[in-house]
């Protein structure tokens, strides 16, 4: 990301599809996607794969609007998922109006209506929290976040208490004709506007907005020396924030057609939360690897196992301790190393980690599953498997081999461990002499 | 006037189990500058200690043993979790607690499972203590006094008389300094992490058995805490005990005081119908929204005063 506008000469194609290739890619990917899953023998798209991309797109947006606040400006929320919420809860409703009152609103434009709806939940509660940084703006989220929760729950014409607000998308007011009887059809609206708004986002790092936010968040005092307001920055970048959070409500809405309190909720701000860390906060496309990864944990993994929040938040702890830089930073830490040509030395210490941490794994999963068979799944009368194998759940064997492998693993991991930062860190220090890296 | 001593009594109770787990957190708090998420885990797996530990050796070496267990734990966690962590920041430990707290949940519920497990007051103490118009007093309910008084009174004795209080309170506010003078800070943390969160597994403890002990307990317990210890003022322990008093009334008066704004507005002639503007939101009763009160007081102290009631510098 460079800072510098592109003039004509860097529009030349070649290098125009060279720098902004990923967006190209991440478009063709969703296109063609759907398709990879495509039941031929039932002729029909498979409901759970576009169910899984749609969701995966709509928490992409979800996310890098929550990185718009983290990443960006150093604010950490732990109430996000109220703009996302009311955002939802707008287009359902405006939905429900058109339907009772046959106005022609494009059903296209339901993501924007729920930006609407973020947005004007971001002037309200942006107002007030926004006052603070630091801890104090996350305990006042939170504070926000748990009173819309309860509010929710209580007030029944705009939120429908416990049962939610049910609506229907199939309102034939498409500028395009499309009914979106079809889920393909929604999603393939949900993969137009992922892009505008991811698009928008990015463009919105750009700014001067975007670039005082890096600065507010970088040295607070410093900002207000140059003479602008750390507060009326915080402020309007809440209140975007909140726009592009309620896009991705409104998206939500147009998938699942109910909107309920959950959508408010604190697990959905700590979705945001988790996925934006793993993914990596500190570029712009870490939060959409991050939001791919919680969402495929989310319905993937947890059809098979009950456990699937045990396993995010150890990823996520470890990603604390040992990557504060989320995925993404994984990632960007090899460029200095790649440029100088020897990322193949790389491969041998991390086939040596490999085999240790595949153990580690496997070990911690088989003791993770038979803890949970034991005290859930068994009394629901679940019968054990893990990858195939289908172990007594009650041999001592097991049991045995599960606490061996995770900490024999462990140990030898942390052996390994040491050999690949002596290695790792000859290379850096090599890139360093090179002036590769600062 | 019956409900209003009961109340009282209650809001007492309630206050000074809110103290317990508050007081720790508000040291915590005031070391590391972040709250620790993870704090209210710490009541939870001390409910659940003490269970299992009285069903084999009954409730009195429970309550004594589990605290312990707790706070060995929070020195474990501090030790070779937190401060690691620490080097990338206050994001970093917050973000650090916060997924502990994750992790916990889904550990006790790997453990004890998914329902609340029968964790009862022990049969010596489960009688009537005192009669109030008609309404008992159990003695439990006085017993969890005795304790949370016992344990304010030396926690306050022990930070304020004696040698190892003061080097808290130094390096609280001066680390640098307490260790350019010899004192081994880091340990002096880690001390007052595990003591901070052997007093919330004391909290779960006595609490466990009074509320009910579930795996949803740490998430319910832990913002409420949060807001007594924000509400209270950083570093102010007198601030934490009115704090939490004062919580533990309001909300056990708003369940009580059964009224809503449409009320209010009757007492001067308006009668509020399902036709007047605005009726869902007047009618809405005082213990409906008992559980909102403690987040509005948060939101409005945050915005008003961020340094809290008696806290010495902002949050």
């Amino acid at each position: 990301m460079s800072t510098q506008t592109s003039s004509a000469a860097a529009m030349s194609a070649p290098s125009f599809l060279r720098r902004h290739g990923l967006w190209f890619f991440m478009l063709a990917l969703m296109l063609v996607l759907p398709w990879v899953f495509y039941d031929h023998e039932k002729g029909r798209h498979s409901g759970f794969a576009i169910t899984l991309l749609s969701e995966m797109a709509l928490m992409s947006i979800f996310a890098l609007s929550y990185n718009m606040l983290m990443g960006q400006a150093g604010l950490l929320s732990f109430g996000h998922a109220v703009l996302f919420g009311v955002g939802a809860y707008f287009v359902a409703h405006t939905l429900n109006f058109i339907r009772a009152s046959g106005l022609p609103i494009p059903v296209e434009l339901m993501p924007l209506v729920g930006g609407i709806g973020g947005l004007v939940c971001g002037v309200l509660t942006g107002y007030v929290a926004t006052k603070q940084r630091a801890t104090a703006f996350a305990m006042i989220t939170m504070g926000i976040g748990e009173l819309l929760t309860a509010a929710a729950l209580m007030f029944m014409t705009f939120f429908g208490g416990e049962g939610g607000i049910t609506t229907d998308r199939v309102v034939d007011t498409s500028i395009f004709g499309i009914p979106y009887t079809r889920p393909i059809q929604v999603y393939y609206l949900i993969v137009a506007w992922a892009m505008i708004a991811a698009l928008l986002m990015f463009l919105q790092t750009q700014t001067p907005l975007g670039r005082m936010a890096n600065a507010s968040r970088d040295n607070y005092e410093r900002t207000q020396f140059v003479g602008y307001d750390p507060k009326v920055i915080r402020y309007w970048q809440f209140i975007l924030a909140g726009f592009f959070a309620g896009i991705a409500g409104g998206m939500y809405c147009l998938v699942y057609e109910i909107v309920t309190f959950d959508t408010l909720a604190a697990v959905k701000s700590a979705n945001a939360l988790l996925a934006t860390y793993i993914g990596g906060a500190v570029g712009f496309f870490g939060p959409i690897m991050g939001a791919v990864l919680v969402v495929g944990m989310q319905s993937g993994v947890s059809l098979h196992t009950s456990a699937w929040l045990l396993y995010l938040g150890v990823v996520f702890i470890a990603m604390v301790i040992y990557a504060p830089g989320g995925l993404l930073g994984l990632f960007a830490n090899h460029i200095p190393i790649a440029r100088m040509g020897r990322l193949g030395e790389l491969v041998v210490p991390y086939a040596r980690i490999l085999v240790p941490g595949l153990m580690m794994t496997l070990g911690f999963v088989l003791f993770v599953e038979l803890t949970t068979h034991q005290t859930i799944n068994a009394a629901q009368g679940k019968k054990f498997s893990l990858l195939g194998f289908a172990p007594d759940p009650g041999g001592t064997m097991v049991w045995l081999s599960a606490i061996v492998a995770m900490i024999g693993g462990a140990l030898w991991v942390r052996h390994e461990g040491r050999f690949f930062m002596a290695k790792w860190n000859a290379l850096i220090e090599d890139a360093k002499a090179r002036g590769i890296v600062a | 006037m019956e409900v209003f001593v009961v109340s009282l009594l209650n809001g007492l109770v309630y206050g000074m189990l809110l103290f317990m787990l508050a007081s720790g957190l508000t040291l915590i708090f005031s070391m590391m500058g972040v709250l620790n998420f993870a704090h209210a885990s710490a009541y939870m797996i001390g409910a659940y200690f003490a269970y299992t530990l009285s069903l084999y050796v009954g409730f009195w070496v429970a309550l004594i043993v589990a605290p312990i267990l707790c706070g060995l734990l929070g020195a474990a966690i501090e030790m070779w979790g937190l401060r690691r962590v620490h080097k990338n920041g206050h994001i970093a430990e917050l973000l650090f607690t916060f997924g502990l707290a994750l992790i916990i949940e889904k550990v006790v519920q790997m453990t004890w499972g998914l329902i609340a497990v029968p964790y009862r007051i022990p049969s010596g103490l489960d009688f009537p203590l005192f009669d109030l118009w008609g309404t008992q007093f159990p003695a439990y309910r006085a017993f969890m006094l005795l304790i949370s008084a016992l344990m304010f009174l030396s926690i306050w004795l022990g930070l304020t008389r004696t040698r190892i209080g003061l080097v808290i309170q130094a390096a609280l506010t001066h680390p640098d300094m307490a260790g350019a003078l010899g004192h081994n800070v880091p340990r002096v943390f880690t001390m007052v992490f595990a003591a901070g969160t052997a007093l919330a597994g004391l909290a779960g403890v006595i609490g466990g058995n009074y509320r009910v002990t579930e795996p949803g307990m740490a998430f319910s317990m832990g913002p409420i805490v949060f807001v007594v210890v924000v509400f209270g003022g950083l570093g102010s322990l007198t601030g934490c005990f009115i704090a939490s008093i004062l919580m533990g009334l309001i909300q056990t008066f708003a369940v009580v005081l059964d009224y809503s704004l449409a009320d209010l507005l009757e007492v001067f002639g308006f009668v509020v119908t399902k036709a007047t503007p605005g009726s869902e939101f007047l009618m809405v009763t005082l213990p409906r929204i008992a559980a909102l009160l403690p987040f509005i007081l948060l939101v409005l102290i945050l915005v008003l005063r961020p340094r809290g009631l008696l806290g010495t510098r902002d949050t």
